[in-house]
Formats: C-alpha cells, structure tokens, sequence
C-alpha cells in the first residue's frame, strides 16, 4: 500500500512538472517532448488506480498517435529553429493568461477541497477488458456505435477537406 | 435480454439512409448525384411520418442510457424537418458553389442530423457526448468543405477550435457532476440532488455544464463565435446551423437541467436569468449595425435563443410548451429566411444587405417571404413569431418576472426596427439592374410552405400549442 503512496506521489510531481514545462519551455520542440511525459505520467496515475486498459490505451493513442500528429504538426509550422516567440507570433497574451489561469485554478481547487468526497471500496475489476468489452456491448452500445459512426464521419470528413478541388471553372 | 429496437427506428432509419448515400455517392459519376438528394429526401420525409406516429410512445433502452418520450420525438421532428428542408434548399447551392460535393453535402446532413437526433434522447452524460460530438464533428466538416467560398475555411478553423474549447469545459462539468453524483444517467443524478445535499463541485460542475451549453446554443457571453462563422459557411450549412443545432442543443440543455438538476433550481436559476437577459439585449443592439445579411441574422439568431431560454426561465409546464412552439416556430421563419439569402446568391447576389435594394421589383416572390419570415421573427401579429412570443411572455408573466417581460417586449421593439432595415432595402430603394431573379422549383415549394405555415399558425395556432402542450407534460 505503501508503494502505492510513493508511486503516486512520484507520478503526480512527473505529471506535473512536466505539464509545467510544457508551457514554460521556450522551444517549442522540448515542449512536445515533455507533453509526451505527461501523457506517459498519466498512464502511470492509471496504472496506480487498477485501470491497466486505460493505462495501455493512453500509451497507445496519447503518446503514441496524439504525440506523432503534434510533432507533425510542429514539423510543418515551426520558424526559427523551434523558438517559441518565432513559431507563434500571436502569443503576446503571457500576462493576462497567467492571471487567468492562476484564478481559474485557485476556484477551482478551492471548490474541490471544500468537497466532502466520500470513498468507495468496491471490489477491484479481475479482468478488466473483458469487463469493458460486456459494459460496452450491453448497456452502453447506443454511444458505442455512435462513436463508431463518428469516427468514421472524421475520416470521410478529413479526405472531402483536404480533397484538392480540382478544375475550379 | 429484450431490447424493443422499434423505440429507435427512427434514428435507425436516418444510420442506414446516411450509410447508403454515403455508399451510392462514392459509385455514382460526379454529374449525376443529384439523385442522392431525393433519395435523402424521400428517407427524412418518411422519418418525419415514423416519428409522427411516435409521438404517443415512451419507453427507455439500456437501463436509461437512451430515453424515447415525446419530449424527444418533438425535437426530432424539428431537427429532421430543418434537414429536410436544408436539402432541398441547399442542393443548387452546392452544386453551383460546391461542385461535385452534393452527395458529401447529403450524407453529412444526415449524419449531423442522427447526431442530433441522439442527441435529444440521451438519457446519460456519455450518450449526450457521444451525440454532441457525431453533431459538432458533421457540422466542421459541413462548414469547411466548400473551399471556394470566401471565407468558409475560416470559419470552419473558428469553429472547430471553439467548440472543442466549449466540449472540453462541458466534458469537465460533466465528470465534476458525475464526480459528486457517482452516477451518469440523468435519473440517477436527480435522485441523488433529491437526498438534499449540494456539495461544492456540483455547484461548479452546473457552471461548466451552463457555459458548454450555452457555447451551443449560442447564448452571451458564449455567441462569440456565431456571426463569423454564420458568414463564412455555406448558406444552406448556416440555416441548418441556426435552427436545427440550436434546438437540439436547446433540448438536451433543457432535459438535463429540468430533468437532473431540478432539485437545485435556486442554484442555477439566477446564472440562467442573467444569461437570458444579456443575451437578449446584446443579440438585438449588435444586430443594428450589421451590414451582412447572414451576420444580422446570426445576431438575430443570438436574440432569440435569449427568448428561447425565458422558457426555461419560467421552470414551468407552460414555460416549456412555449420554448418548443418557439423553436418550432423559429425553424420556418429562419429557414424562410435563409431560403431566400440562398435564392438571392445563387442569382449572382452578393449577401450585403445594400444588394437587396428593389428586390421586389427583382422577384416579389423572394421579396415577400423575406418580409414575412422577417416580420414573424419580430413578432408582429398576426404571423406566428407573435403567437410565440406572446406565449413565452405569459408563462413568465405567471411566474412574476414582470421586468423580465418589459426587458424582452422592449428589445422585440428595437428588433423591429433591423428587421424593417432590410425590408426598407427590399421595397423602397431601387435596385442596381432589373434582372428578374429565377428561382429553383424545389426552392419555390418550401419557401411557399414555410410562407404558409407561418400565417396559418399566426391566425390559427391551436393545433401546434395542443401538441407542445402535451410533450411539455414529459417534465414536472
């Protein structure tokens, strides 16, 4: 139990500072880099709660995929070596969203402490895919197929987008 | 286990419609996809009869993740009505300005629709998701496709950026709620407010739910990204924007708040009258200057869903009847509306409004169902928007807000007063050529249909009040 304290503790510092240096760094590049640490610090936190599907998945798509399409995306407007103050000319608003932000935070951590959260200790899932894969054949099958039915709209949607418009009259 | 699939026909239908288009227009040659159109047509038409005769049914699928009740099957015939006649409406336009894209045109209208439709049933946070999000993605795609037309590429950037910024802060309101309630199905939600306890992270999680929705219907001070967006899509993708997102997005913002929360309604209820009024205000004032025709009407747009919103005000049977009258009643004006802003392009016409001087020397049909869909949307009687607003301002007029009535009467005057700016443009000034305008024959139907209905409602409104009585019944 113990072990799991320490991890925990560990993971959430990793998180967030990483999360931290994120916004903080000035090349935009170690940004992306360390934006992958939070992803693989959350996975971890999941790890701690007994979610290993959850855990696998965040590796997979948020430091896998979600991780290669920002690198892309950095790759195709980066200017000046991958300065921050380069990249994005329109970031000026520094000041005003550190306030923002800070205030946003304290609100929010104040009503969340404030909170008497009561505790539930129900027994921990054995086989937790082949519970999620019941769940989600069951009851919620509905948002299931919807979001089969979405994601194939995105990618339809992706190619009628980027489609070049051919012989324009 | 039993599992009664024909609650959901409906939206069954509209999937396999959607697939089928989708299918056919990969195979069809580029020039012939027009009949995918009457396909998509004839298919909403009979989900139109389908849900009509569904109106009676009530029930629920997977222990509540989906609820069917005539609330739903009400918004439903909304959303597909609007879709139904933004594809009649919308097909010459996209084949004009859009070419070659009118089976994507169908196809997204109609996955954008069955979002909706979901959206209006879902009787779970992760359904209501799910549904928001098919609805929100369809409606990106629809916005950014036309590339050619000023400005669409902007607006769908906009777009896309806003409403994943709105989705993250409703997301987050919905795990707070879930967070305190332990619970996402709407049911469950109201059973635990009912034990009396609100801890703080409900109360936050309400404001994050109020702030995501109110994004979606585009209520101030969410309606930022409204006019621009509204400008830069394609004409018929802004009329389905207007009516058919906005009332989908109304009635799930409607049945969450009177169907989970209602036990914290001295909460919520200042936060949605100061809402209710900003909105109402700033939509008419900002409405005055505008000088495009599809940003008056977004901002006219705005105005209204202020008044749709004093429906939920008045937290009453009455209340609700009269928010869906209006709803319904804002779809054939809107679309009218839209209708002839999409005729009037299509003949070469830019969309400033100083372009519609001496239309009605152009086309006194285009003229005249611009100045009675203007004109209701107003509320001058005997059109239906006065049947609607009068409504809306007796079920709060009920609840005492009697400020609340002066403020909305006196902001219907000052929209008067924009509306008529455009109608003088039509009728008093002189055009610029005399070119008679041609308009489609699909085209001619619906604006004639929409014409109609808005005057015989206006004089006779009974049966319309009679049902949107009996649906409000599904709440309190």
């Amino acid at each position: 139990m113990d072990y799991q304290v320490i991890a925990f503790w560990l993971l959430s510092f990793i998180t967030l500072g990483s999360a931290l240096s994120v916004v903080f760094f000035t090349n935009i590049v170690h940004s992306a880099l360390a934006l992958i640490v939070t992803f693989l610090g959350i996975a971890g936190i999941y790890l701690t709660l007994h979610a290993d599907f959850l855990a696998a998945v965040q590796v997979l798509v948020y430091a896998g995929a979600i991780s290669i399409l920002i690198v892309f995306g950095i790759m195709l407007i980066t200017r000046g070596d991958g300065k921050m103050a380069e990249t994005n000319l329109f970031g000026k608003y520094k000041y005003t969203a550190a306030i923002v932000v800070t205030t946003l935070f304290g609100v929010i951590s104040y009503f969340i402490i404030r909170t008497p959260w009561s505790i539930e200790t129900a027994a921990l899932s054995e086989n937790t895919i082949g519970d999620l894969a019941e769940i989600l054949l069951a009851d919620y099958v509905i948002p299931f197929e919807l979001a089969a039915i979405l994601l194939t709209v995105a990618m339809v949607g992706a190619i009628v987008i980027a489609r070049e418009v051919k012989n324009p009259k | 286990m039993g599992v009664n699939l024909t609650l959901i026909t409906p939206e069954l239908v509209v999937t396999g419609l959607a697939f089928v288009v989708m299918i056919i227009s990969l195979l069809v040659p580029k020039d012939q996809k027009k009949g995918l159109a009457y396909l998509s047509v004839f298919g909403l038409i009979t989900t139109l009869v389908i849900l009509y005769l569904m109106i009676d049914v009530q029930g629920t699928l997977f222990n509540g993740m989906y609820v069917v009740d005539a609330f739903g099957s009400f918004l439903k015939m909304l959303v597909v009505l609007s879709s139904l006649m933004a594809i009649i409406m919308g097909v010459q336009y996209v084949e004009k300005f859009i070419t070659g894209f009118v089976g994507e045109f169908c196809f997204l209208v109609l996955f954008a629709t069955l979002g909706m439709m979901t959206l209006v049933s879902a009787g779970d946070f992760i359904t209501l998701y799910v549904a928001l999000e098919l609805m929100t993605i369809s409606f990106i795609i629809l916005v950014g496709f036309g590339k050619r037309i000023f400005r669409a590429t902007e607006a769908a950037i906009k777009y896309l950026l806003l409403s994943a910024f709105s989705s993250g802060v409703l997301l987050y309101g919905l795990t707070l709620v879930y967070g305190a309630a332990k619970t996402t199905n709407i049911d469950g939600i109201m059973e635990y407010i009912a034990q009396g306890e609100t801890p703080p992270v409900l109360l936050l999680g309400i404001v994050f739910l109020i702030s995501g929705f109110g994004f979606k219907v585009s209520a101030v001070p969410f309606h930022m990204w409204t006019p621009d967006v509204y400008e830069g899509a394609p004409t018929p993708v802004t009329a389905l924007l207007s009516v058919a997102s906005k009332g989908a997005a109304f009635g799930v913002f409607m049945r969450v708040f009177l169907k989970a929360l209602p036990g914290n309604v001295e909460l919520w209820m200042p936060v949605i009258i100061a809402i209710t009024v900003l909105t109402i205000l700033l939509g008419n004032f900002v409405a005055i200057p505008q000088k495009n025709i599809k940003r008056l009407l977004a901002f006219s747009g705005v105005a209204q869903a202020g008044y749709m919103l004093l429906g939920l005000v008045a937290f009453s049977t009455v209340g609700v009847s009269a928010a869906l009258f209006y709803a319904l009643m804002y779809v054939f004006c809107n679309m009218g509306a839209f209708g002839v802003v999409i005729a009037f392009s299509q003949a070469g016409g830019s969309d400033e409004i100083q372009d519609y001087n001496g239309l009605w020397k152009r086309s006194p049909f285009l003229a005249a169902v611009m100045l009675v869909s203007l004109l209701s949307l107003a509320g001058i009687p005997p059109l239906v928007g006065f049947v609607g607003k009068f409504q809306l301002f007796k079920a709060i007029m009920e609840q005492g807000y009697v400020w609340l009535v002066f403020v909305a009467l006196g902001m219907s005057m000052v929209s008067v007063y924009y509306y008529l700016l455009v109608a003088k443009a039509m009728y008093l000034k002189d055009p610029k050529e005399n070119t008679p305008i041609k308009v489609p024959m699909g085209m001619q139907i619906t604006l004639l249909a929409t014409m109609i209905i808005t005057l015989f409602l206006g004089i006779y409104p009974t049966p319309l009040t009679n049902l949107a009585t009996q649906v409000a019944k599904t709440f309190f």
